[in-house]
């Protein structure tokens, strides 16, 4: 197949291009969710996001 | 090379990325904007961005080299690079990671793993073994970009080495090591498109798809006659199973590296600055495109450089001999040689950009770790830890030239070494940190004393793995010569081609497993904080 050597290498070479598939077809159908985020998640990225930006100040 | 070509071009990126970077310092100014900027970035950023920290010239230059010597067969990678690297870490790992970071307020992957297990001592001692290992990593990474300068200029390695590494130091200086994704993204970009440009160039050079692939096949009795002793197949079929060739493909370079990303403290790091799970959903499409182009692209032309050479009526050899066994130059020396100038001054430039994205992160992981891990939590230091984070960077950098310089004159001919460094770190990561990060994602009753005897099992047997059994490090760093007067203990067997890796993961995760039994659960109260929004999610 695909003028490769033997089933492994044959094998490998199409599972590389399906799984990039699933990727795409993972990435596609949930585009546009997982997006709603909470108050509480809010509240905990605020504070997260105070002690990230001294972390990069000081590099 | 046209020097003033390849000099304009380089000079043109580096305005380019100063730009960016200036741009999204001045756009920032509180932690509101902060946030904003973050929330606001295009799934694309983020994922090439994440692709661009994950693959650098150690992939390209290093794995590309190897894919030479081992064939097709090290595809095996590209498919757990996009199986396990891209679509487990983001679905499985990421969503989780990102949500109990925030949670931990945690912002290193040391800190990560001492909130969870309410261990300053293992937060510690995880930012040491990152400060200490780490430097192999980026020493590879260096060795790979330099290998293409002293190949493209022609002037000597050390030279090119030293040059490269003042580029990339004055980047990291000027404020490369700060989270900036756009300039990632635009790196990330242009390796994109050099590799794209690679792919298309070699195949269309070869004769297309298909006839590239048999011209490749029909040398399989080159390799059996030059490798088949240690059991090669040639460059499209895969080594004899058992074989020496076998344990290293697949023991080192395909699981040391496909399994050891989930572990990469570098990568974790990326999830906690996503701002939603819609993010992680979208940068697994981009994500997955991106790695198929670098690593897929990388091993294919590697492997297909054989036949490039072996036509070559300049060469007529294969791509390993073509080099002069010096395996990390198959790469620039197939770029320089069957490439229009214009190309290669693209592909530097693409180079640059791997190189730049991947040490950056790496030297921000190990600034933090030596500051923020190690000074500040750990030891307790007080004060302001500028000091010592700006002295880590500058230790850490010096370390890694010191390794880029010393590492080649350690290592016998043929040697994959820029593939093998990467594959050590990768393993160790994977030995130390996997079976308790995944734990600490997935189980509530995970124990502390758990976490850390399967770290200390992970590490400990892969360090003793590496220095007395596995032959390629153990012969080469003569601890074991000089205890037991051999070159590894497993000498003459198959176990000293046996990757630490495949004895350090198992024991770490069977003594987490067996000591989780005995320890002292932790709090309810702090499991239940470590473990607030993730069901919903």
């Amino acid at each position: 197949m695909f003028g490769l050597g033997d089933f492994w290498v044959s094998a490998v070479f199409l599972l590389m291009i399906l799984s990039t598939v699933l990727c795409v077809i993972y990435g596609a159908l949930n585009w546009n969710k997982g997006g709603e985020t909470s108050r509480l998640e809010l509240m905990e990225e605020k504070r997260w996001s105070e002690e990230e930006k001294k972390i990069e100040d000081t590099l | 090379m046209n020097v003033l070509l390849l000099s304009v071009i380089v000079i043109v990126y580096m305005f380019i990325i100063g730009s960016l970077a200036f741009l999204a310092f001045r756009q920032t100014k509180n932690t509101t904007d902060y946030m904003i900027a973050g929330r606001s970035i295009h799934p694309y950023i983020m994922a090439i961005s994440y692709g661009a920290t994950f693959i650098s010239t150690s992939a390209i230059v290093g794995f590309g080299g190897a894919a030479s010597v081992f064939g097709m067969g090290i595809l095996w990678l590209t498919f757990l690079n996009i199986f396990v690297g891209i679509f487990v870490a983001f679905v499985f790992l990421g969503k989780r990671t990102r949500m109990m970071g925030l949670n931990l307020n945690a912002h290193t992957f040391p800190e990560f793993l001492g909130n969870r297990f309410q261990s300053r001592s293992l937060q510690g001692m995880s930012g040491l073994v990152i400060f200490i290992a780490m430097p192999l990593y980026a020493s590879v990474v260096l060795m790979g970009g330099a290998h293409f300068i002293a190949e493209v200029l022609q002037i000597d390695y050390n030279a090119a080495l030293f040059f490269f590494t003042i580029i990339i130091a004055v980047y990291v200086i000027m404020g490369g090591l700060k989270g900036v994704m756009y300039t990632d993204a635009f790196q990330g970009s242009l390796m994109f498109i050099g590799m794209t440009i690679l792919l298309i160039m070699t195949y269309s050079k070869l004769g297309g798809v298909i006839p590239a692939h048999e011209r490749l096949t029909a040398m399989a009795p080159v390799a059996e006659q030059i490798f088949g002793a240690k059991g090669h197949t040639g460059w499209t079929s895969f080594p004899k199973f058992g074989s020496e060739y076998w344990l290293t493909l697949v023991t080192t370079i395909v699981l040391g590296v496909g399994i050891g990303v989930l572990a990469q403290p570098q990568l974790v790091v990326r999830f906690m600055t996503v701002k939603s799970n819609r993010e992680l959903n979208r940068a697994v499409l981009v994500g997955g495109v991106f790695i198929l182009m670098m690593t897929g692209v990388a091993f294919v032309v590697g492997a297909l450089t054989n036949v490039y050479f072996y036509e070559h009526p300049a060469f007529q050899k294969i791509s390993l001999l073509a080099v002069g066994k010096n395996v990390d130059n198959v790469i620039p020396l197939y770029i320089s040689t069957a490439m229009p100038q214009w190309f290669t001054a693209i592909f530097m430039v693409t180079l640059l950009s791997a190189a730049m994205s991947t040490l950056s992160s790496q030297f921000h992981t190990m600034g933090t770790a030596a500051g923020r891990d190690v000074y500040e939590k750990w030891i307790g230091g007080k004060g302001n830890p500028v000091f010592i984070t700006k002295t880590g960077i500058l230790v850490a950098i010096l370390l890694s030239l010191f390794l880029a310089w010393g590492l080649p004159l350690f290592f016998e001919g043929g040697t994959e070494i820029i593939a093998r460094g990467t594959a050590i770190f990768f393993g160790l990561c994977a030995a130390a940190f996997l079976p308790m990060f995944v734990g600490a994602l997935y189980s509530k009753k995970i124990t502390r004393t758990a976490a850390l005897a399967g770290f200390w099992a992970g590490f400990g047997s892969s360090f003793f793995w590496l220095f007395f059994v596995h032959i390629k490090e153990s012969q080469s760093l003569l601890i074991c010569k000089a205890l037991f007067g051999v070159d590894s203990l497993g000498q003459n067997t198959f176990w000293a081609y046996v990757d630490p890796l495949i004895i350090g993961l198992p024991l770490s995760v069977l003594v987490t497993l067996a000591v989780n039994r005995f320890g002292k659960p932790l709090p309810k109260d702090h499991v239940a904080m470590c473990f607030k929004e993730i069901e919903k999610s």
